[in-house]
């Protein structure tokens, strides 16, 4: 055992730090969120022993959910080794000594910032995001009895136009994270600031949804297999990103790509973001493009570097 | 039932192991809601509630109920002392007469309940403050069926429980048709339950 564990055995926090009356008012709020997907439930949001921003509402949501039995996976803009994961894996090992793991099959409890896993969600799994702004409106918006009321009349019409703007100035809908979604016909929701890429995967999704926003007070929920809608209009159908390029490590298709500045000669390279994924393909054979490359090689083993976005 | 027999009998224990009895018993609950119609086995058997309360139905009050959810009661757990005391000392849970102010509700003769209308609905701003009423003593055996469709399941699902009132397969569907207001619905059985969040849709076979 390691020394954070004897902390956990010398009982100097409640299993996954937070008190069981907190626990049971977010587990109350996680019942309704999923009672009504896509509806943000207000929760009474604790300071958490980290700033906002680095996911207390997330934290928050997982540690409501974890038991002794899980298995959690942490992951930080598609990687599991950067440093917001590494932290709050660091968290829960020491205040709830619960299992980790890198591998995405393996984990009964994904915390993510800002990625789905390549690799599809099962039944059995959960996943929770970390939000920092929930309310899709609140840019176009700001009053939060406005917002609310808006959402209460289902009155969406401010988003549209929003979007119709984006193709007035750009041609094109410009929005390429946080892309609003309407869930199960009735609320629009934020789904956090995930690329678009990922707003596919989270339309008829195998594993429960949940999102936390610490610093918003909110939380909210897709139950699995809920219709979840990507705001669109007929003549500019939703579309995801495309790269021209495969992974240049594992050779994958059609994953979320982030850009890796190798030198200061203008040398780089595009990588799988889920570096589960793409350790898991290399391990299988795949090779990309630049996998033999001696300048990628440093990213090869721990590919740490996040740019792209 | 009566009150010297209540102050006689001494106070039934709560969770042996509070945290993750807790726990074991919110995720039930949880994959409940979000998988509406599938049975959620719940471990509750160390549990010994006074009567009407069933052993399933403590463990989710023992889960969920704390000084911040307003409780009602129906007729027979309403006349128990014992019931009352359990719940005031286990969860510090205030206990109420107006169902319209009830966070949770727990019915422990579902074939006579209440309409569910006279629960808390929630409002169209805040849908989230409706009551969620727990129905005790199901058995998910040969009542009438009812298909289940919606968010959380991924084609259709059959669904049955009892005992439940006449009419009460025709009140859920005009709760659910108001969505996102309307309550929630929890089926406590014998060592398993069921939800029904106001987001499913719901079909009557044709008689």
């Amino acid at each position: 055992m390691n020394d954070t564990a004897q902390i956990f055995e010398q009982g100097e926090y409640n299993f996954a730090y937070l008190d069981e009356q907190t626990k049971r008012m977010i587990r109350r709020a996680i019942l309704k969120g999923i009672a009504i997907p896509g509806y943000q439930v207000p929760f009474a949001s604790r300071e958490m022993p980290m700033p906002y921003g680095w996911g207390t509402g997330g934290v928050q949501v997982t540690a409501a959910i974890l038991g002794k039995d899980d298995c959690l996976k942490m992951i930080d803009q598609g990687s599991d080794d950067t440093t917001n994961a590494v932290s709050l894996r660091g968290f829960f090992e020491k205040t709830a000594g619960v299992r980790t793991t890198y591998e995405t099959s393996e984990a009964s409890v994904i915390q993510t910032r800002h990625r789905i896993p390549e690799k599809a969600l099962r039944e059995d799994q959960i996943i929770v995001f970390q939000v920092p702004i929930p309310e899709p409106l609140r840019f176009l918006e700001p009053r939060e009895t406005e917002t609310r009321k808006m959402h209460a009349l289902e009155d969406y019409g401010l988003m549209h136009v929003k979007l119709y703007e984006d193709i007035a100035k750009n041609g094109h809908i410009a929005t390429t994270y946080a892309y609003p979604v309407k869930v199960n016909d009735r609320y629009v929701m934020d789904p956090s600031p995930t690329p678009k890429f990922d707003n596919p995967k989270i339309d008829q999704m195998a594993a429960l949804q949940l999102y936390g926003a610490g610093r918003e007070k909110r939380i909210y929920a897709i139950p699995p297999y809920t219709k979840v809608k990507s705001l669109d209009f007929e003549d500019y159908p939703f579309e995801v990103q495309k790269f021209d390029k495969p992974c240049g490590l594992c050779g994958a298709e059609n994953v979320y790509l982030d850009e890796v500045i190798l030198d200061d000669k203008g040398g780089r390279m595009f990588v799988c973001s889920d570096s589960d994924y793409c350790e898991e393909r290399r391990a299988d054979g795949h090779l990309g493009p630049m996998a033999a490359d001696p300048a990628a090689h440093q990213f090869g083993a721990t590919q740490a570097e996040e740019t792209a976005r | 039932m009566s009150a010297s027999n209540a102050t006689a009998a001494p106070l039934a224990a709560g969770f042996q192991d509070p945290v993750h009895d807790a726990q074991g018993c919110f995720r039930a609950i949880m994959n409940a809601m979000a998988r509406p119609g599938t049975r959620q086995a719940i471990n509750a058997g160390n549990l010994k509630p006074p009567v009407p309360l069933t052993q399933v139905t403590a463990a989710i009050a023992l889960t969920l109920f704390d000084y911040d959810t307003p409780i009602w009661l129906d007729k027979p757990l309403m006349a128990s002392d014992a019931v009352k005391t359990f719940l005031r000392f286990h969860t510090g849970c205030p206990i109420i007469t107006e169902p319209v102010e009830a966070a949770f509700a727990l019915i422990s003769t579902p074939e006579s309940m209440i309409p569910l209308a006279s629960f808390n609905q929630g409002s169209a701003e805040y849908p989230d403050r409706s009551t969620t009423v727990i129905l005790s003593g199901q058995d998910f055996g040969s009542h009438p069926a009812v298909t289940f469709s919606g968010p959380g399941i991924k084609d259709t699902v059959s669904f049955a429980s009892g005992p439940v009132p006449p009419v009460f397969w025709d009140q859920v569907i005009a709760n659910n048709r108001q969505f996102p207001r309307g309550i929630d619905l929890v089926f406590a059985g014998q060592d398993a339950l069921c939800a029904l969040p106001r987001s499913t849709r719901i079909l009557k076979a044709e008689v």
